[in-house]
C-alpha cells in the first residue's frame, strides 16, 4: 500500500546520469511507484471512517473547483484562479493527519488545501467572490485565502513564499514545546527559490517539526520540469539538507496518506524534517480553466494522467474492499453539490465590503 | 530630554542601550526570542547581544545560518503563530535579501487575512555610513520600508531612544523595523535602568527656535543640532525635530513648528532622490503651505551609492557644515 522509496537523511546520493525524462516518463514512474509492500510499522491499513474521509476530501475539493471555474467563466470571480483538480490526492492524504492547531502554508493553488484543512464552501466562495462574509473579509481572494481558525497560513501568491513561514510555525510549535506540527506545500517550480532552500536548512538545523511537501506536478508554470532544473527527483535535495527524502505517487491517496503518516508521526516526536515529493498532475492550465492557449504540453499527455485519476481510482478501490458501494457514493458527490450551490448562493447574495473597511487591517490598532 | 527621568540612571553608550532594550523585552515576553546571524555564541558582530546567550539560554536566543529569507520567514511564521520574534538584520543592506519575506508576507499578512492574522515581530537593523564599508554595508534605505503599508519604521537617534524604542517596538503588536545606526554605536549619553517606552511615531522637539524647523533622522539629528548650535552666531535660531518615526510619519509635530517658524529644512542620510525628505516636503506644502515663506529644503546624500574612500564617504555624507551651507544659500545670507 505504501508507496515508495525513501532516501535516507544525508547519505551521498549518487549523481543521477540519466538524462531529464519526459513528462509523459514521470508518468509511468509515478504509476509504478504505489507497488511493492506495505510497511513494517503497520499491521493493518487505516479503518473504513479514514478511507470514507480521504473520498470526502478529495470530492469536495474536486466539486470546489470545478465550480470555481464555472464562476470565473462565467464572470462571478474576479481575478486570477489556479485550480487544484488533479492533485487531490496529496491534500487529502495529508490534511487527514493534521488537526486545527498543527499549522500549514499553500500555494498560489491553495482552495484545495484550504477544504481539505477543513475549510467551509461558504465564506471561501465569498472570498473569491470578493465578499465581505469571506474568509478574508474579501481583502485576500483566491490567491490569499487563509484560515487562521483552521491552521491555514494563506495561499500565497508568491512562489515559495510559504515554506519560510511554515519554519517559522514549525519553530514557533518547537519553542512553546507543542506537538503541533507545520507543513509548508510548494511545488516543483518553488523548489528552485533559494527561499525554500534556506527553509530546509534551517527547519533540519533546529530538527523543527516541519513537513515539506513539494507537490510535483511536472511543471512550474508553463515550463516543464526538464526545463526547470535538472533533477527528476525533488526528493534527490532532501541529502543536502539532512532529512529524509520521500517519494510517493501523489495521485494515490492512500499512497500520501502512508508516506504522510510516517514523516508527520516523527515529526511530532522530535525527529526533526521531512521532505516528501508527491508526484502528480494538474488538468488545468496554470492559471483560469481554458488557460492562455499556450502550447507547452500534449493532450495525450493529460489524457495518460487522467486515467491514474485520483478520485476514480479510489472510488474503485473503496468498492472493490466494499468501504463503499456505487450508490453511497453518489450520495456523496451529491451531497457535496448540494453544498456547493448553497455556498455559490450564499456568495452571491453576500454584499460587497463596504468601501469604508478599505483601511481596516493595515495595522493592528491597539483596542480595535 | 522630554521623558520622564527614573532614578536610576547611567551614562550608555548606544551599543549598551540596545542590548538592554533586548535584554528588558526577553525578560518581560516569554514568547520573546531573538534569532539572527552571529547573536548567540559571538553576542552579534556589534556587541550588543553580548550575554544575552549566558542569560536566556539557546531555546531564546538563537543563531541562525546566513539565510536572510528564511530569518525573515522565522520571523513571519513565529510570529503570527503566537511568538514575539526579535529578528536581527546585520546589515540594513541585506534587505534586499529577503524583501519578500518583508514585503509581501510579513507587512500584508494581516490585511489580506482580513484582519485575523497578528504579526507582533521586531526586526533590529544597522543602517547608515561613515566607516568605509561601501556601497554594500552602509545604505540608508529606510525610504523601502515606509513605503509599505502595515509597516512600521522608527530610527532611534541616541541611545535613550535605542532602549525606549526597542521595548515599545516589541510591545505592538505590528511588524516594526528598528533602524539602528552604526556610527552611533559609541556615543554615551543617560539612559535609566529599568524598562520604559519610547512611543512610535511621535517626534521630539530636541531643541527649540523660531525662525527654521529642521526635520531630521537618525544620526542627522546631531548633524542638526551642531549646525543650529552654529547658526545661533548667524541670527538663524533654527528648532530641531527628531522625527523617530518614519512610518508612522509624525506630521503634526512638524506642521506645528513651522505654524511657528515659517521656513523648513529635512536632513537624512539616505539618497535624495526618492527619499523620505520628499514625502516630507510635499507634506509639509499640503498641511503648512499657508504659513511657509520659503520653499522646503532637502539635505541628504547625492544620487549615488556609498563611495569607500574616506575621503569621498565624507563628502557624500550630509553634515553640519552641508546644512549651514543650504541654509545660507536659501536665506541668502
Amino acid at each position: 500500500m505504501l508507496a515508495a522509496k525513501k532516501k535516507p537523511a544525508a547519505k551521498k546520493t549518487p549523481a543521477k546520469k540519466k538524462a531529464a525524462p519526459k513528462a509523459k516518463k514521470a508518468a509511468a514512474k509515478a504509476k509504478k511507484a504505489p507497488a511493492k509492500k506495505a510497511p513494517a510499522r503497520k499491521a493493518k491499513g487505516p479503518s473504513e471512517k479514514t478511507l470514507k474521509e480521504l473520498h470526502l476530501k478529495m470530492v469536495r475539493i474536486r466539486r470546489f473547483e470545478e465550480s470555481a471555474g464555472k464562476m470565473m467563466e462565467d464572470g462571478k470571480i474576479p481575478g486570477a484562479l489556479h485550480l487544484y483538480v488533479g492533485q487531490e490526492a496529496v491534500a487529502a492524504g495529508v490534511m487527514q493527519h493534521l488537526s486545527n492547531q498543527d499549522w500549514i502554508t499553500s500555494t498560489h493553488r491553495g482552495h484545495g488545501h484550504l477544504v481539505a484543512k477543513g475549510g467551509e464552501f461558504k465564506p471561501m466562495f465569498a472570498e473569491l467572490f470578493g465578499r465581505a462574509t469571506g474568509y478574508c473579509k474579501g481583502k485576500g481572494g483566491s490567491m490569499h485565502i487563509s484560515s487562521m481558525d483552521l491552521g491555514m497560513l494563506g495561499a500565497n501568491g508568491i512562489v515559495g513564499g510559504g515554506p519560510p513561514i511554515a519554519m517559522g510555525a514549525a519553530f514557533s510549535n518547537k519553542f512553546r514545546r507543542n506537538k503541533n506540527v507545520a507543513v509548508a506545500f510548494f511545488g516543483d517550480g518553488a523548489s528552485n527559490e533559494g527561499s525554500v532552500h534556506e527553509a530546509a536548512n534551517m527547519a533540519a538545523l533546529y530538527k523543527l517539526p516541519c513537513i515539506f511537501v513539494c507537490e510535483n506536478n511536472g511543471y512550474g508554470e508553463y515550463t516543464a520540469q526538464s526545463r526547470h532544473q535538472a533533477i527528476v527527483d525533488v526528493a534527490d535535495r532532501a541529502a543536502g539538507y539532512g532529512m529524509p527524502g520521500v517519494i510517493c505517487d501523489g495521485m494515490d491517496v492512500m499512497a500520501v496518506y502512508e508516506a504522510a503518516g510516517e514523516a508527520i508521526e516523527r515529526a511530532r516526536k522530535g525527529g526533526g524534517p521531512t521532505l516528501l515529493e508527491c508526484k502528480t498532475y494538474r488538468y488545468y492550465d496554470h492559471v483560469g480553466v481554458r488557460g492562455m492557449g499556450l502550447n507547452y504540453r500534449t493532450d495525450e499527455e493529460i489524457e495518460a494522467w487522467k486515467k491514474k485519476d485520483a478520485i476514480e481510482g479510489f472510488e474503485k478501490r473503496l468498492k472493490q474492499l466494499g468501504v463503499m458501494t456505487e450508490k453511497q457514493i453518489k450520495t456523496v458527490h451529491a451531497a457535496v453539490e448540494k453544498d456547493v450551490d448553497e455556498a455559490i448562493e450564499f456568495a452571491n447574495e453576500s454584499p460587497y465590503p463596504e468601501a469604508d473597511t478599505l483601511l481596516d487591517n493595515v495595522y493592528n490598532e491597539k483596542g480595535a | 530630554m522630554s521623558e520622564a527621568q527614573k532614578p536610576a540612571v547611567r551614562e550608555l553608550p548606544y551599543v549598551m542601550a540596545i542590548n538592554e532594550g533586548i535584554r528588558e523585552v526577553l525578560r518581560e515576553q516569554e514568547d520573546a526570542f531573538i534569532a539572527g546571524e552571529d547573536v548567540a555564541i559571538a553576542g552579534s558582530v556589534y556587541g550588543y547581544c553580548a550575554g544575552l546567550l549566558d542569560e536566556f539560554g539557546e531555546d531564546r536566543v538563537v543563531d541562525t545560518p546566513i539565510s536572510e529569507k528564511g530569518i525573515m520567514g522565522l520571523g513571519v511564521g513565529a510570529s503570527a503563530t503566537g511568538c514575539r520574534p526579535i529578528i536581527d538584520l546585520m546589515f540594513m543592506d541585506f534587505i534586499g535579501e529577503c524583501m519578500d519575506e518583508i514585503a509581501n508576507q510579513m507587512a500584508k499578512m494581516r490585511f489580506m487575512f482580513g484582519g485575523k492574522a497578528t504579526l507582533p515581530v521586531t526586526v533590529l537593523t544597522m543602517g547608515g555610513a561613515g566607516g568605509s564599508l561601501a556601497a554594500q554595508h552602509s545604505q540608508s534605505l529606510e525610504a523601502w520600508l515606509a513605503h509599505l503599508p502595515g509597516m512600521k519604521v522608527c530610527m532611534p537617534s541616541d541611545a535613550y531612544d535605542a532602549k525606549g524604542m526597542i521595548i515599545s517596538a516589541c510591545r505592538d503588536d505590528n511588524p516594526v523595523f528598528v533602524v539602528l545606526n552604526k556610527a552611533s554605536l559609541a556615543m554615551t549619553m543617560e539612559v535609566p535602568e529599568g524598562p520604559y517606552e519610547v512611543p512610535l511615531g511621535e517626534a521630539c522637539v530636541r531643541r527649540q527656535g523660531s525662525n527654521l524647523t529642521i526635520v531630521a533622522f537618525g544620526r542627522m539629528v546631531h548633524e542638526a543640532m551642531a549646525a543650529a548650535d552654529q547658526l545661533k552666531d548667524l541670527g538663524i535660531d533654527a528648532e530641531v525635530i527628531d522625527a523617530r518615526s518614519v512610518q508612522p510619519f509624525d506630521t503634526e509635530t512638524v506642521v506645528k513648528s513651522i505654524k511657528k517658524t515659517h521656513r523648513a529644512l529635512v536632513i537624512h542620510e539616505a539618497v535624495k532622490f526618492g527619499g523620505i525628505g520628499g514625502e516630507i516636503t510635499a507634506q509639509i506644502q499640503e498641511e503648512a503651505f499657508d504659513y511657509l515663506d520659503a520653499p522646503v529644503m532637502r539635505v541628504a546624500a547625492p544620487f549615488s551609492p556609498v563611495p569607500f574612500s574616506p575621503a569621498l564617504e565624507q563628502v557624500y555624507i550630509p553634515n553640519a557644515d552641508s546644512i549651514i551651507a543650504k541654509v545660507k544659500e536659501t536665506l541668502e545670507l
